[in-house]
């Protein structure tokens, strides 16, 4: 069974009299250990369709299926303790709690799960070595460069070991080379940890890294295997 | 608590100057009230201090004052004869038969303005039987003499009243002897005299109280009883600190109604005032809430965050308050007594409830003025805020 399971979602904005249907019967499924990137036009519904796979927004209908939970049924609690267990989520930018340090702002997932001080500080130093920023533990996220804050990111998106990981255009702020360092990241993640990745990106060199990209148009998915890995 | 409290901290800290003035608007309030509730203590204290529950006060059946009261020597001689009476040290009964009136003494500070002060006559045995009252300076007036002794609280507050000057009253010249304490009760605000050198410039052959010292205070119901049903007189048996505690009742209250009302008017204010910190705190946080709630903080979570931010605002400013209010422990002021419409003087009192008192009552502000912003943080809709 696919770790995300897409059945017939529609979803419309309101907005006054303007009425936007950016999706109309949408089916998809993304497997476990997959690594997905989803291209398309501004608009396509990218973001939407991130969003609500992580229950950050509700399809007007249809079925969302994560991990074997139907993402729109759970109440507003379930909800976040479902989100807490399964998704680690990195937006395009505003990532960062800025009033706390990064090693604060990887912490942050793991004072939802039970594990003791020790415990957490090894997984954020892990985590943080993970996206080579050891020697940043203590930096607030103004006295760090775009790319290293979206690395924090991904560090707080992995280090309370989710079941599945959510980009956002991670590097759409980023330069070549900083976007470059985040894919590789995300691909070691993917090949060596056997990580689900689901990332939004414009970048076709992004797209070259992974195993499969979908191309939203206007609300209808063209797949396409990867031609590299 | 699962959002980190130095979130809050650091935040607060990134804005001091909003921070700082609601929290200054809750201070003053803080101060005003731990103000008014010290002017309210202090003035029961002094009265609650004046009274003793070893001694009773006797006055004329259904008389509810010294001033409406009026007892005659053969009373007096009756209840100095009675076994509920101790005996001092020189073997007679400690019983002081006193003559109260109310005089009107022009004030230091702007002598057009005059209050009514009590002049006690009491007997000898007075200074006995009142175990609080001390002489701090002179010495006591002597029998037979125009002499009197001022309360300590009155000497800075009328002219005159220095030892050695003489003070005119009933048309009587007054040579001032000595100063007396009496553990900050209302007794240092009269002017005492012997009862005999009073009685014939008053109002004649009446005493209007008798205070006298139980030979067994356990025993004041039955004191109580045995006087009052006495054939030969008329008159009512209280204990003296029960007594005390009654005159301060209706001023006491009244002071401590208008605190409660208006502080509690200025903290409307100081409560809209974190009102409208903690939304615009709210409003330019919603990102950080977004991901607070994209990382799985529960909306109780940010909702109690956000609580908690507002009422760490607010207990600082009710330290604050504390600090300010600190200040007027211990000064005096004074007031008219509604009870017995005379002059008392007495300082505020700055107590330690009082000032926890005054940290619950900030925190509730801040509890109240953070509600509404923390629950629109609750509910922050992720999507809009992170776009
Ligand atoms: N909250 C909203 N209210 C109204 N319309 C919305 C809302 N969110 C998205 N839309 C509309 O839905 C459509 C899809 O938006 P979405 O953000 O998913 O696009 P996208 O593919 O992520 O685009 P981009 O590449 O620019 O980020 C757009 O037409 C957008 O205007
Ligand atoms: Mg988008």
């Amino acid at each position: 069974m696919a770790l995300v399971q897409i059945r017939d979602v529609y979803k419309t904005f309101q907005r006054d009299t303007q009425r936007i249907d950016v999706f109309t019967g949408l089916s998809l499924d993304v497997a476990q250990g997959s690594f997905t990137a989803l291209m398309g036009p501004s608009g396509s519904g990218k973001s939407t369709l991130l969003n609500l796979i992580a229950g950050l927004d509700r399809p007007t209908s249809g079925t969302v299926r994560v991990a074997g939970a139907d993402v729109h049924a759970m109440s507003a609690a379930q909800l976040a303790a479902w989100r807490a267990r399964h998704i680690g989520f990195v937006f395009q930018q505003l990532n960062l709690l800025p009033v706390l340090t990064a090693y604060q702002n990887v912490e942050l997932p793991l004072l939802l799960t039970r594990l003791s001080k020790q415990e957490r500080a090894e997984r954020v130093r892990v985590a943080l070595g993970v996206v080579a920023l050891d020697d940043r533990i203590h930096h607030y996220p103004r006295q760090l460069s775009g790319g290293q804050e979206q690395r924090v990111a991904i560090a707080r998106a992995i280090v309370a070991d989710p079941t599945l990981i959510l980009l956002d255009e991670p590097t759409g702020q980023l330069d070549a080379k900083s976007s470059q360092e985040v894919l590789t990241l995300l691909q070691r993640l993917n090949s060596e940890f056997g990580k689900t990745v689901v990332i939004v990106t414009h970048d076709a060199h992004a797209a070259d890294k992974a195993k499969t990209v979908l191309h939203l148009e206007k609300g209808a998915l063209i797949e396409r295997a990867a031609v590299g890995a | 608590m699962k959002i980190p409290l130095v979130y809050n901290v650091r935040s607060v800290l990134q804005r001091p100057v909003s921070t700082a003035l609601t929290a200054l608007g809750i201070a003053l309030v803080v101060a005003v009230f731990i103000g008014m509730l010290a002017l309210a203590s202090g003035f029961r204290t002094a009265l609650v201090r004046t009274g003793s529950d070893r001694n009773v006060l006797v006055l004329r059946r259904g008389a509810d004052s010294e001033l409406s009261s009026g007892l005659s020597r053969e009373t007096a001689s009756i209840l100095a004869a009675s076994p509920h009476v101790a005996t001092g040290a020189d073997g007679h009964p400690l019983v002081s038969p006193e003559v109260y009136v109310l005089i009107p003494l022009p004030k230091i500070f702007d002598t057009t303005q005059v209050a009514n002060v009590v002049a006690r006559g009491v007997s000898d045995r007075a200074w006995t039987v009142r175990s609080n009252v001390r002489v701090v300076a002179g010495r006591k007036p002597e029998s037979g003499r125009s002499e009197i002794c001022v309360g300590q609280r009155i000497v800075p507050r009328f002219p005159h009243t220095g030892i050695g000057e003489t003070l005119r009253f009933a048309g009587r010249d007054w040579g001032v002897v000595c100063h007396f304490a009496a553990g900050g009760s209302a007794f240092e605000s009269e002017i005492w005299g012997e009862n005999e050198q009073f009685m014939p410039v008053f109002r004649g052959q009446v005493f209007q109280s008798i205070t006298m010292r139980l030979s067994d205070p356990g025993a004041f119901d039955e004191a109580k009883r045995s006087l009052e049903t006495d054939k030969r007189m008329t008159v009512d048996v209280h204990r003296e600190s029960d007594f005390y505690v009654q005159q301060s009742q209706l001023l006491g209250r009244l002071l401590r109604v208008l605190a409660f009302l208006i502080t509690g008017i200025m903290a409307i204010g100081a409560v809209f005032g974190a009102v409208n910190t903690m939304y615009a705190a709210v409003a330019s946080r919603a990102p950080e809430i977004g991901v607070l709630l994209t990382l799985g903080f529960h909306p109780r979570s940010v909702l109690a965050s956000f609580l908690l931010e507002s009422a760490i605002i607010a207990a600082a400013g009710g330290a604050a308050g504390c600090l300010f209010a600190l200040p007027i422990n211990g000064i005096v002021t004074s007031t008219t007594n509604w009870a017995s419409f005379s002059e008392i003087a007495f300082s505020f009192r700055v107590t330690p409830g009082l000032l926890l008192t005054g940290l619950v009552f900030a925190v509730v502000m801040g509890v109240l003025g953070g509600f509404f912003p923390a629950r629109r943080a609750a509910r922050v809709p992720v999507v809009q805020a992170i776009r």
